[in-house]
Protein backbone atom coordinates (compact mmCIF):
# COMPACT_ATOMS: atom_id res chain seq x y z
CA UNK A 1 0.00 0.00 0.00
CA UNK A 2 1.34 3.20 -1.07
CA UNK A 3 2.74 5.84 1.67
CA UNK A 4 0.10 8.18 0.72
CA UNK A 5 -3.06 5.85 1.32
CA UNK A 6 -1.62 5.24 4.73
CA UNK A 7 -0.60 9.35 5.26
CA UNK A 8 -4.23 10.15 4.63
CA UNK A 9 -5.94 7.30 6.76
CA UNK A 10 -3.60 8.23 9.76
CA UNK A 11 -4.55 11.95 9.11
CA UNK A 12 -8.20 10.25 9.08
CA UNK A 13 -7.86 8.59 12.14
CA UNK A 14 -5.98 11.55 13.94
CA UNK A 15 -9.12 14.00 13.14
CA UNK A 16 -11.43 10.95 14.79
CA UNK A 17 -9.66 10.86 17.96
CA UNK A 18 -8.91 14.65 18.54
CA UNK A 19 -12.08 15.52 17.75
CA UNK A 20 -12.96 13.29 20.44
CA UNK A 21 -15.30 11.25 18.39
CA UNK A 22 -13.49 8.28 18.80
CA UNK A 23 -13.79 9.14 22.95
CA UNK A 24 -17.31 9.75 22.57
CA UNK A 25 -18.01 6.64 20.62
CA UNK A 26 -16.23 4.48 23.01
CA UNK A 27 -17.89 6.01 26.43
CA UNK A 28 -20.92 5.46 24.96
CA UNK A 29 -20.33 1.76 23.58
CA UNK A 30 -19.45 1.41 27.29
CA UNK A 31 -22.88 2.37 28.55
CA UNK A 32 -24.82 0.08 25.69
CA UNK A 33 -22.69 -2.77 27.27
CA UNK A 34 -23.21 -2.16 30.81
CA UNK A 35 -27.40 -1.70 29.44
CA UNK A 36 -26.72 -5.03 27.16
CA UNK A 37 -25.60 -6.79 30.44
CA UNK A 38 -28.35 -5.83 32.64
CA UNK A 39 -31.33 -6.89 29.86
CA UNK A 40 -29.29 -10.03 29.77
CA UNK A 41 -29.01 -10.56 33.46
CA UNK A 42 -32.80 -9.92 33.46
CA UNK A 43 -33.68 -11.78 30.53
CA UNK A 44 -31.63 -15.02 31.91
CA UNK A 45 -33.52 -14.82 35.22
CA UNK A 46 -36.74 -15.03 33.98
CA UNK A 47 -36.35 -16.92 31.25
CA UNK A 48 -37.92 -20.37 32.50
CA UNK A 49 -41.12 -18.40 32.77
CA UNK A 50 -41.48 -18.22 28.96
CA UNK A 51 -42.71 -21.95 28.74
CA UNK A 52 -42.65 -25.21 29.78
CA UNK A 53 -41.48 -28.49 28.86
CA UNK A 54 -44.57 -28.92 26.95
CA UNK A 55 -44.54 -26.45 24.37
CA UNK A 56 -41.04 -27.66 23.29
CA UNK A 57 -39.36 -24.06 23.26
CA UNK A 58 -36.21 -23.93 23.84
CA UNK A 59 -36.35 -20.61 26.39
CA UNK A 60 -32.35 -19.87 26.43
CA UNK A 61 -32.01 -20.09 22.93
CA UNK A 62 -34.74 -18.01 22.26
CA UNK A 63 -33.64 -15.21 24.32
CA UNK A 64 -29.64 -15.55 23.31
CA UNK A 65 -30.36 -15.64 19.73
CA UNK A 66 -33.23 -12.75 19.95
CA UNK A 67 -30.81 -10.92 22.14
CA UNK A 68 -27.89 -11.05 20.42
CA UNK A 69 -29.71 -10.45 17.34
CA UNK A 70 -30.42 -7.27 18.87
CA UNK A 71 -27.26 -6.35 19.55
CA UNK A 72 -26.25 -7.28 16.02
CA UNK A 73 -28.70 -4.80 14.86
CA UNK A 74 -27.38 -2.11 17.35
CA UNK A 75 -24.08 -2.93 16.26
CA UNK A 76 -24.36 -2.66 12.90
CA UNK A 77 -26.15 0.58 13.37
CA UNK A 78 -23.44 2.21 14.71
CA UNK A 79 -20.85 1.08 12.82
CA UNK A 80 -22.78 2.37 9.86
CA UNK A 81 -23.16 5.58 11.69
CA UNK A 82 -19.39 5.76 12.40
CA UNK A 83 -18.74 4.94 8.71
CA UNK A 84 -20.65 8.08 7.30
CA UNK A 85 -19.74 10.55 9.35
CA UNK A 86 -15.82 9.70 8.68
CA UNK A 87 -16.69 9.89 5.05
CA UNK A 88 -19.81 11.82 4.19
CA UNK A 89 -17.62 15.12 3.17
CA UNK A 90 -14.55 13.49 2.26
CA UNK A 91 -14.69 14.95 -1.06
CA UNK A 92 -17.20 17.42 -1.47
CA UNK A 93 -17.43 18.61 1.90
CA UNK A 94 -13.99 19.12 2.62
CA UNK A 95 -13.20 20.99 -0.77
CA UNK A 96 -16.36 23.78 0.22
CA UNK A 97 -14.08 23.58 3.61
CA UNK A 98 -10.81 24.17 1.91
CA UNK A 99 -9.72 21.08 3.64
CA UNK A 100 -8.86 19.10 0.50
CA UNK A 101 -6.91 21.68 -1.70
CA UNK A 102 -3.67 21.92 -0.27
CA UNK A 103 -3.83 17.81 0.27
CA UNK A 104 -4.55 16.83 -3.16
CA UNK A 105 -2.06 19.27 -5.51
CA UNK A 106 0.75 17.29 -3.04
CA UNK A 107 2.30 14.33 -5.13
CA UNK A 108 -0.75 12.42 -3.45
CA UNK A 109 -2.98 10.96 -6.38
CA UNK A 110 -6.47 11.30 -6.07
CA UNK A 111 -7.63 7.88 -6.11
CA UNK A 112 -4.70 7.68 -3.06
CA UNK A 113 -6.51 10.02 -0.52
CA UNK A 114 -9.79 8.30 -1.57
CA UNK A 115 -8.16 5.16 -0.65
CA UNK A 116 -6.51 6.32 2.87
CA UNK A 117 -10.27 8.04 3.50
CA UNK A 118 -11.68 4.23 2.89
CA UNK A 119 -9.06 2.40 4.78
CA UNK A 120 -9.35 4.59 8.07
CA UNK A 121 -13.30 4.69 7.77
CA UNK A 122 -13.52 0.88 6.80
CA UNK A 123 -10.82 0.00 9.48
CA UNK A 124 -12.90 1.52 12.35
CA UNK A 125 -16.06 0.93 11.26
CA UNK A 126 -15.47 -2.38 11.15
CA UNK A 127 -13.49 -2.78 14.33
CA UNK A 128 -16.28 -1.36 16.20
CA UNK A 129 -18.89 -3.57 14.98
CA UNK A 130 -16.51 -6.29 15.24
CA UNK A 131 -16.01 -5.62 19.01
CA UNK A 132 -19.84 -4.58 19.87
CA UNK A 133 -20.85 -8.18 18.07
CA UNK A 134 -18.02 -10.37 20.32
CA UNK A 135 -18.94 -8.25 23.21
CA UNK A 136 -22.49 -9.49 23.03
CA UNK A 137 -21.79 -12.97 22.21
CA UNK A 138 -19.10 -13.14 25.30
CA UNK A 139 -21.77 -11.33 27.77
CA UNK A 140 -24.51 -13.33 26.51
CA UNK A 141 -22.56 -16.62 26.84
CA UNK A 142 -21.54 -15.24 30.30
CA UNK A 143 -24.40 -14.42 31.56
CA UNK A 144 -26.86 -17.00 29.98
CA UNK A 145 -24.73 -19.62 28.88
CA UNK A 146 -25.79 -19.48 24.97
CA UNK A 147 -23.09 -19.26 22.22
CA UNK A 148 -24.00 -18.79 18.47
CA UNK A 149 -22.95 -22.04 16.28
CA UNK A 150 -21.30 -19.70 13.47
CA UNK A 151 -19.98 -16.22 15.70
CA UNK A 152 -17.00 -15.50 13.10
CA UNK A 153 -19.04 -16.04 10.03
CA UNK A 154 -21.83 -13.45 11.63
CA UNK A 155 -19.24 -11.04 12.61
CA UNK A 156 -17.16 -11.31 8.74
CA UNK A 157 -21.04 -10.55 7.22
CA UNK A 158 -21.34 -7.39 10.02
CA UNK A 159 -17.83 -6.14 9.16
CA UNK A 160 -18.57 -6.30 5.65
CA UNK A 161 -22.18 -4.43 5.89
CA UNK A 162 -19.95 -1.42 7.88
CA UNK A 163 -17.05 -1.39 4.87
CA UNK A 164 -19.89 -1.11 2.24
CA UNK A 165 -21.53 2.06 3.74
CA UNK A 166 -17.99 3.46 3.94
CA UNK A 167 -17.38 2.84 0.31
CA UNK A 168 -20.98 4.08 -0.82
CA UNK A 169 -20.52 7.12 1.79
CA UNK A 170 -17.35 7.77 -0.39
CA UNK A 171 -18.81 7.51 -3.45
CA UNK A 172 -21.58 9.92 -2.25
CA UNK A 173 -19.21 12.26 -1.03
CA UNK A 174 -17.72 12.63 -4.54
CA UNK A 175 -21.28 14.30 -5.75
CA UNK A 176 -22.92 15.72 -2.06
CA UNK A 177 -22.30 17.54 0.39
CA UNK A 178 -21.78 16.27 3.63
CA UNK A 179 -25.00 17.00 5.04
CA UNK A 180 -26.83 15.67 2.18
CA UNK A 181 -24.76 12.62 1.79
CA UNK A 182 -24.81 11.61 5.18
CA UNK A 183 -28.88 12.11 5.21
CA UNK A 184 -28.98 9.87 1.95
CA UNK A 185 -26.68 6.97 3.83
CA UNK A 186 -28.41 6.64 6.77
CA UNK A 187 -32.22 6.56 4.50
CA UNK A 188 -30.40 3.84 2.30
CA UNK A 189 -29.32 2.00 5.19
CA UNK A 190 -33.16 2.17 6.49
CA UNK A 191 -34.92 1.88 3.57
CA UNK A 192 -32.64 -1.87 3.46
CA UNK A 193 -33.75 -2.57 6.60
CA UNK A 194 -37.48 -1.65 5.51
CA UNK A 195 -36.76 -3.85 2.57
CA UNK A 196 -35.51 -6.93 5.21
CA UNK A 197 -38.76 -6.49 7.25
CA UNK A 198 -41.11 -6.63 3.77
CA UNK A 199 -38.76 -10.01 3.35
CA UNK A 200 -39.02 -11.18 6.56
CA UNK A 201 -43.06 -10.86 6.33
CA UNK A 202 -43.05 -12.04 2.99
CA UNK A 203 -41.47 -15.71 4.17
CA UNK A 204 -43.84 -15.32 7.03
CA UNK A 205 -47.52 -15.07 5.00
CA UNK A 206 -46.20 -16.21 2.16
CA UNK A 207 -45.95 -13.28 0.19
CA UNK A 208 -44.00 -13.44 -3.07
CA UNK A 209 -44.16 -10.12 -4.04
CA UNK A 210 -42.68 -9.15 -0.86
CA UNK A 211 -40.03 -11.78 -1.06
CA UNK A 212 -39.54 -10.26 -4.24
CA UNK A 213 -38.80 -6.64 -3.29
CA UNK A 214 -36.41 -8.25 -0.27
CA UNK A 215 -34.56 -9.92 -2.50
CA UNK A 216 -34.04 -6.75 -5.28
CA UNK A 217 -33.09 -4.86 -2.38
CA UNK A 218 -30.48 -6.92 -0.56
CA UNK A 219 -28.68 -7.08 -4.06
CA UNK A 220 -29.14 -3.63 -4.86
CA UNK A 221 -27.57 -2.77 -0.92
CA UNK A 222 -25.76 -5.75 0.09
CA UNK A 223 -25.50 -4.46 3.43
CA UNK A 224 -28.76 -5.61 4.10
CA UNK A 225 -28.27 -9.23 2.70
CA UNK A 226 -25.15 -9.25 4.85
CA UNK A 227 -27.13 -8.59 8.01
CA UNK A 228 -29.60 -10.91 7.14
CA UNK A 229 -27.46 -13.92 6.31
CA UNK A 230 -25.55 -12.58 9.26
CA UNK A 231 -28.76 -13.28 11.21
CA UNK A 232 -29.17 -16.42 9.66
CA UNK A 233 -25.80 -17.89 10.73
CA UNK A 234 -26.80 -17.28 14.26
CA UNK A 235 -30.30 -18.59 14.26
CA UNK A 236 -29.98 -21.41 11.23
CA UNK A 237 -29.25 -24.50 14.28
CA UNK A 238 -31.87 -23.55 16.15
CA UNK A 239 -34.03 -26.46 16.61
CA UNK A 240 -37.81 -26.87 16.46
CA UNK A 241 -40.16 -24.24 17.07
CA UNK A 242 -37.90 -22.12 18.53
CA UNK A 243 -35.74 -22.39 15.45
CA UNK A 244 -38.76 -21.00 13.15
CA UNK A 245 -39.55 -18.50 15.97
CA UNK A 246 -36.08 -16.98 16.04
CA UNK A 247 -35.58 -17.48 12.10
CA UNK A 248 -38.45 -14.51 11.97
CA UNK A 249 -35.78 -12.33 14.10
CA UNK A 250 -37.02 -8.99 15.61
CA UNK A 251 -35.41 -6.39 13.23
CA UNK A 252 -35.49 -8.53 9.89
CA UNK A 253 -35.10 -11.84 9.57
CA UNK A 254 -33.17 -14.20 8.65
CA UNK A 255 -32.29 -14.90 4.91
CA UNK A 256 -30.51 -17.21 2.80
CA UNK A 257 -28.77 -15.18 0.22
CA UNK A 258 -26.63 -17.97 -1.29
CA UNK A 259 -23.69 -18.46 -1.90
CA UNK A 260 -23.13 -15.68 -4.80
CA UNK A 261 -23.72 -12.89 -1.63
CA UNK A 262 -20.44 -13.08 -0.46
CA UNK A 263 -18.38 -13.04 -4.17
CA UNK A 264 -21.29 -9.97 -5.15
CA UNK A 265 -20.74 -7.78 -2.15
CA UNK A 266 -16.79 -8.14 -3.05
CA UNK A 267 -17.49 -7.12 -6.63
CA UNK A 268 -19.87 -4.26 -5.27
CA UNK A 269 -17.23 -2.94 -3.19
CA UNK A 270 -14.54 -2.57 -5.83
CA UNK A 271 -17.11 -1.44 -8.06
CA UNK A 272 -18.21 1.53 -6.15
CA UNK A 273 -14.34 2.60 -5.23
CA UNK A 274 -13.46 2.28 -8.83
CA UNK A 275 -16.59 4.18 -9.55
CA UNK A 276 -15.34 6.72 -6.93
CA UNK A 277 -12.50 6.92 -7.57
CA UNK A 278 -13.32 7.64 -11.60
CA UNK A 279 -15.50 10.19 -10.75
CA UNK A 280 -13.47 11.88 -8.21
CA UNK A 281 -11.03 11.75 -11.17
CA UNK A 282 -13.06 13.90 -13.43
CA UNK A 283 -14.36 16.48 -10.67
CA UNK A 284 -13.21 19.94 -10.91
CA UNK A 285 -12.12 20.57 -7.26
CA UNK B 1 16.30 30.05 -18.73
CA UNK B 2 13.97 27.35 -18.27
CA UNK B 3 10.47 27.61 -17.76
CA UNK B 4 8.71 26.98 -14.67
CA UNK B 5 5.34 27.25 -15.22
CA UNK B 6 4.34 26.94 -19.42
CA UNK B 7 0.49 27.50 -20.42
CA UNK B 8 -0.95 27.19 -24.23
CA UNK B 9 -4.49 28.00 -25.40
CA UNK B 10 -6.02 27.30 -22.20
CA UNK B 11 -9.48 27.19 -22.23
CA UNK B 12 -11.80 26.60 -19.60
CA UNK B 13 -15.83 26.31 -19.49
CA UNK B 14 -18.49 25.84 -17.65
CA UNK B 15 -21.79 25.54 -19.16
CA UNK B 16 -22.20 28.66 -21.20
CA UNK B 17 -19.92 30.51 -19.03
CA UNK B 18 -16.35 30.71 -20.91
CA UNK B 19 -13.83 31.36 -17.45
CA UNK B 20 -10.77 31.11 -19.73
CA UNK B 21 -10.46 31.99 -23.48
CA UNK B 22 -7.26 30.62 -25.05
CA UNK B 23 -4.70 31.84 -22.35
CA UNK B 24 -0.71 31.56 -23.22
CA UNK B 25 1.05 32.83 -20.48
CA UNK B 26 5.21 31.54 -19.14
CA UNK B 27 6.84 31.50 -16.06
CA UNK B 28 10.68 31.11 -16.01
CA UNK B 29 12.70 29.75 -13.50
CA UNK B 30 13.51 32.37 -10.93
CA UNK B 31 10.97 34.57 -12.30
CA UNK B 32 8.23 36.64 -9.86
CA UNK B 33 4.91 37.20 -11.99
CA UNK B 34 2.22 38.93 -11.03
CA UNK B 35 -1.16 38.13 -12.17
CA UNK B 36 -3.73 40.36 -12.54
CA UNK B 37 -7.62 41.26 -13.27
CA UNK B 38 -11.05 42.02 -11.76
CA UNK B 39 -13.00 39.83 -9.60
CA UNK B 40 -14.09 36.44 -12.39
CA UNK B 41 -11.40 37.62 -15.18
CA UNK B 42 -10.29 33.95 -14.64
CA UNK B 43 -7.07 34.47 -12.44
CA UNK B 44 -7.81 32.04 -9.49
CA UNK B 45 -9.03 29.25 -12.69
CA UNK B 46 -6.07 29.87 -14.22
CA UNK B 47 -4.18 28.88 -10.74
CA UNK B 48 -6.25 26.11 -10.34
CA UNK B 49 -5.87 24.40 -13.70
CA UNK B 50 -1.90 24.62 -13.22
CA UNK B 51 -2.10 22.64 -9.95
CA UNK B 52 -4.43 20.15 -11.28
CA UNK B 53 -7.61 20.70 -9.42
CA UNK B 54 -9.54 22.07 -12.27
CA UNK B 55 -9.23 20.24 -15.49
CA UNK B 56 -9.04 22.76 -18.83
CA UNK B 57 -11.76 22.30 -21.86
CA UNK B 58 -8.46 23.08 -24.09
CA UNK B 59 -5.10 23.59 -24.16
CA UNK B 60 -2.06 22.16 -22.47
CA UNK B 61 -0.14 23.44 -18.99
CA UNK B 62 3.04 21.87 -17.84
CA UNK B 63 4.19 22.37 -14.56
CA UNK B 64 7.83 22.01 -12.75
CA UNK B 65 7.83 20.05 -10.07
CA UNK B 66 7.77 19.92 -6.84
CA UNK B 67 5.35 22.80 -6.75
CA UNK B 68 4.04 24.77 -3.91
CA UNK B 69 0.25 26.27 -4.15
CA UNK B 70 -1.64 28.60 -1.70
CA UNK B 71 -5.60 28.01 -2.66
CA UNK B 72 -7.29 31.81 -1.79
CA UNK B 73 -9.59 29.80 0.66
CA UNK B 74 -7.92 26.93 2.97
CA UNK B 75 -8.38 25.16 5.77
CA UNK B 76 -6.35 23.38 7.72
CA UNK B 77 -7.25 20.83 10.55
CA UNK B 78 -7.66 23.28 13.61
CA UNK B 79 -6.93 20.42 16.09
CA UNK B 80 -3.19 20.18 14.22
CA UNK B 81 -0.87 22.76 15.26
CA UNK B 82 1.48 24.90 12.99
CA UNK B 83 4.35 22.32 13.66
CA UNK B 84 1.92 19.16 12.39
CA UNK B 85 0.50 20.74 9.65
CA UNK B 86 4.18 20.82 7.93
CA UNK B 87 4.61 17.51 9.23
CA UNK B 88 1.98 16.50 7.36
CA UNK B 89 3.32 18.09 4.29
CA UNK B 90 6.75 17.16 4.45
CA UNK B 91 5.28 13.35 4.87
CA UNK B 92 3.50 14.33 1.66
CA UNK B 93 6.11 15.24 -0.57
CA UNK B 94 8.64 13.19 0.81
CA UNK B 95 10.47 15.98 2.27
CA UNK B 96 13.69 14.59 4.50
CA UNK B 97 14.14 18.62 5.76
CA UNK B 98 12.81 17.35 9.38
CA UNK B 99 12.21 19.54 11.85
CA UNK B 100 15.03 22.26 10.89
CA UNK B 101 12.90 22.79 7.50
CA UNK B 102 9.94 23.68 9.63
CA UNK B 103 11.51 25.87 12.17
CA UNK B 104 13.05 27.79 9.35
CA UNK B 105 10.00 27.92 7.21
CA UNK B 106 7.93 29.09 10.67
CA UNK B 107 10.94 31.22 11.14
CA UNK B 108 10.29 33.15 7.49
CA UNK B 109 6.73 33.80 7.51
CA UNK B 110 6.86 34.97 11.78
CA UNK B 111 5.45 31.93 13.15
CA UNK B 112 8.35 30.82 15.02
CA UNK B 113 6.83 31.40 18.29
CA UNK B 114 3.82 29.53 17.20
CA UNK B 115 4.64 26.35 16.49
CA UNK B 116 2.74 24.43 18.98
CA UNK B 117 -0.16 27.06 18.42
CA UNK B 118 -3.31 24.91 17.47
CA UNK B 119 -4.80 26.12 13.45
CA UNK B 120 -8.20 26.94 15.79
CA UNK B 121 -6.56 29.41 18.22
CA UNK B 122 -4.93 31.30 15.21
CA UNK B 123 -6.04 34.76 13.57
CA UNK B 124 -7.16 34.58 9.81
CA UNK B 125 -3.75 35.76 9.10
CA UNK B 126 -1.14 33.88 11.02
CA UNK B 127 -3.46 30.73 8.88
CA UNK B 128 -2.22 32.54 5.78
CA UNK B 129 1.23 32.90 6.82
CA UNK B 130 0.70 29.27 7.65
CA UNK B 131 -0.36 28.15 4.08
CA UNK B 132 2.37 30.46 2.76
CA UNK B 133 4.88 28.02 5.00
CA UNK B 134 3.05 25.30 4.21
CA UNK B 135 3.57 25.75 0.20
CA UNK B 136 7.19 25.74 0.73
CA UNK B 137 7.59 22.73 2.25
CA UNK B 138 9.92 20.28 0.06
CA UNK B 139 11.64 23.02 -1.64
CA UNK B 140 9.65 23.71 -4.52
CA UNK B 141 10.59 24.93 -7.72
CA UNK B 142 7.43 27.25 -8.57
CA UNK B 143 4.78 28.56 -6.01
CA UNK B 144 1.62 29.29 -7.22
CA UNK B 145 -0.07 31.59 -5.02
CA UNK B 146 -3.61 32.33 -5.21
CA UNK B 147 -4.38 35.77 -2.96
CA UNK B 148 -2.06 35.19 -0.56
CA UNK B 149 -2.68 38.31 1.00
CA UNK B 150 -6.13 38.60 1.24
CA UNK B 151 -6.93 38.19 5.22
CA UNK B 152 -3.34 40.01 6.15
CA UNK B 153 -2.91 43.27 8.01
CA UNK B 154 -0.22 45.49 6.24
CA UNK B 155 2.19 44.27 8.59
CA UNK B 156 1.59 40.74 7.55
CA UNK B 157 1.46 42.26 3.58
CA UNK B 158 4.99 43.39 4.34
CA UNK B 159 6.22 39.64 5.57
CA UNK B 160 4.67 37.95 2.26
CA UNK B 161 6.92 41.03 0.09
CA UNK B 162 9.83 39.93 2.60
CA UNK B 163 9.07 36.34 1.64
CA UNK B 164 8.92 37.69 -1.73
CA UNK B 165 11.77 39.01 -2.16
CA UNK B 166 13.35 35.74 -0.20
CA UNK B 167 12.29 33.64 -3.18
CA UNK B 168 13.77 35.34 -5.23
CA UNK B 169 17.09 35.02 -3.68
CA UNK B 170 16.61 31.86 -4.01
CA UNK B 171 15.85 31.26 -7.73
CA UNK B 172 11.99 29.85 -6.81
CA UNK B 173 9.28 30.56 -9.80
CA UNK B 174 6.47 32.63 -8.12
CA UNK B 175 2.81 33.34 -10.36
CA UNK B 176 0.93 35.37 -7.65
CA UNK B 177 -2.61 36.25 -8.21
CA UNK B 178 -3.42 39.59 -5.90
CA UNK B 179 -5.76 42.33 -6.21
CA UNK B 180 -2.71 44.23 -4.57
CA UNK B 181 -1.00 46.11 -7.53
CA UNK B 182 1.62 48.17 -5.37
CA UNK B 183 2.55 44.34 -4.15
CA UNK B 184 3.19 43.43 -7.67
CA UNK B 185 4.70 46.81 -8.66
CA UNK B 186 7.43 46.46 -5.83
CA UNK B 187 8.09 42.59 -5.96
CA UNK B 188 7.33 41.23 -9.45
CA UNK B 189 9.50 40.88 -12.71
CA UNK B 190 6.46 40.58 -14.98
CA UNK B 191 3.20 41.00 -14.73
CA UNK B 192 0.36 39.98 -16.60
CA UNK B 193 -3.23 41.63 -16.88
CA UNK B 194 -6.34 39.33 -17.36
CA UNK B 195 -9.55 40.39 -18.12
CA UNK B 196 -13.02 37.80 -18.97
CA UNK B 197 -10.36 35.14 -19.46
CA UNK B 198 -8.32 36.33 -22.01
CA UNK B 199 -4.66 37.88 -21.29
CA UNK B 200 -5.01 42.38 -22.27
CA UNK B 201 -1.22 43.26 -21.41
CA UNK B 202 1.80 41.84 -20.34
CA UNK B 203 5.11 42.85 -19.70
CA UNK B 204 7.67 44.33 -17.32
CA UNK B 205 6.23 46.63 -14.77
CA UNK B 206 8.15 49.51 -16.07
CA UNK B 207 7.16 48.93 -19.99
CA UNK B 208 3.31 48.96 -18.55
CA UNK B 209 3.99 51.80 -16.76
CA UNK B 210 5.69 53.62 -20.20
CA UNK B 211 2.96 56.14 -20.73
CA UNK B 212 4.73 58.43 -18.51
CA UNK B 213 5.90 61.86 -20.27
CA UNK B 214 5.02 65.78 -19.89
CA UNK B 215 2.44 67.63 -20.86
CA UNK B 216 2.41 71.58 -21.20
CA UNK B 217 -0.41 73.55 -21.49
CA UNK B 218 -0.22 75.85 -24.56
CA UNK B 219 -2.01 78.80 -26.51
CA UNK B 220 -3.57 76.11 -29.12
CA UNK B 221 -4.41 73.41 -26.27
CA UNK B 222 -1.98 70.40 -24.60
CA UNK B 223 1.00 69.11 -26.11
CA UNK B 224 2.32 65.88 -24.91
CA UNK B 225 5.82 64.83 -25.46
CA UNK B 226 5.95 60.94 -24.17
CA UNK B 227 8.82 59.63 -22.47
CA UNK B 228 9.92 62.71 -21.04
CA UNK B 229 10.99 62.93 -17.77
CA UNK B 230 10.88 65.94 -14.93
CA UNK B 231 14.76 66.65 -15.87
CA UNK B 232 13.89 67.39 -19.39
CA UNK B 233 11.07 70.16 -18.57
CA UNK B 234 13.59 73.19 -18.43
CA UNK B 235 14.81 72.33 -21.81
CA UNK B 236 11.12 71.53 -23.52
CA UNK B 237 9.99 74.31 -21.73
CA UNK B 238 13.04 76.66 -23.63
CA UNK B 239 12.25 75.04 -26.75
CA UNK B 240 8.89 76.00 -26.87
CA UNK B 241 9.44 79.68 -25.80
CA UNK B 242 12.13 79.88 -28.69
CA UNK B 243 9.98 78.69 -30.83
CA UNK B 244 7.52 81.30 -30.24
CA UNK B 245 5.16 79.58 -28.16
CA UNK B 246 2.96 80.80 -25.00
CA UNK B 247 3.46 78.27 -22.06
CA UNK B 248 0.64 78.65 -19.69
CA UNK B 249 1.96 75.30 -17.62
CA UNK B 250 3.01 71.77 -17.09
CA UNK B 251 2.40 68.71 -15.55
CA UNK B 252 4.54 65.79 -15.26
CA UNK B 253 2.72 62.81 -15.98
CA UNK B 254 4.09 59.51 -14.26
CA UNK B 255 1.45 56.60 -14.92
CA UNK B 256 1.55 53.83 -12.32
CA UNK B 257 0.47 50.39 -12.37
CA UNK B 258 -2.89 50.95 -11.06
CA UNK B 259 -3.54 53.48 -14.15
CA UNK B 260 -2.09 51.21 -16.82
CA UNK B 261 -4.29 48.48 -14.75
CA UNK B 262 -7.96 50.54 -15.08
CA UNK B 263 -6.95 51.64 -18.50
CA UNK B 264 -6.42 48.03 -19.64
CA UNK B 265 -9.15 46.62 -17.78
CA UNK B 266 -11.33 49.70 -18.69
CA UNK B 267 -10.74 49.20 -23.09
CA UNK B 268 -11.18 45.78 -22.86
CA UNK B 269 -14.26 45.88 -21.67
Amino acid sequence: MSSGVLIVARLALQEALRRRVLLVVVVLTVVFGGLYAWGCSELFGDVDQFSDSSTGLDATALAGSTIVGLAMFGGLFLGVVLATFLTAGAVRGDAERGLLQPLIVRPLGRTEYLLGRFLAAAVVSALYVLLVYFGAVLVTGLIGDWWPEHPVGSAVRLAGGAVLIAALALLGSVFLSATANGILMLMAYGMGLLAGLLGAIGDAIPSPTLQHIASTASWVLPFEALYRDALRLLVQDVPGVTGAIVQLGPLGGSHDAGPLLIPWAVLYLLGVLVLAALAFARRDV
Amino acid sequence: MSTALAVAGLRKRYGRHEALRGVDLEVADGELLGLLGPNGAGKSTLTKIACGLVHPTEGSVAVARPFGYLAELFRFPGWCTADEVLLLHQRLTGSDGGGRERGDLLELVRLDDDATTRVEEMSKGMQQRLGLAQAMVGGPRLLLLDEPTSALDPGGRRTVRDLLEELRRRGVAVLLNTHLLSEVELVCDRVVIIDKGAVVAAGTPAELEGGSGVEVELAGGVRRIDGATREDVPGIVADLVAAGEQVYGVRVRRSSLEDVYLDTVADAR
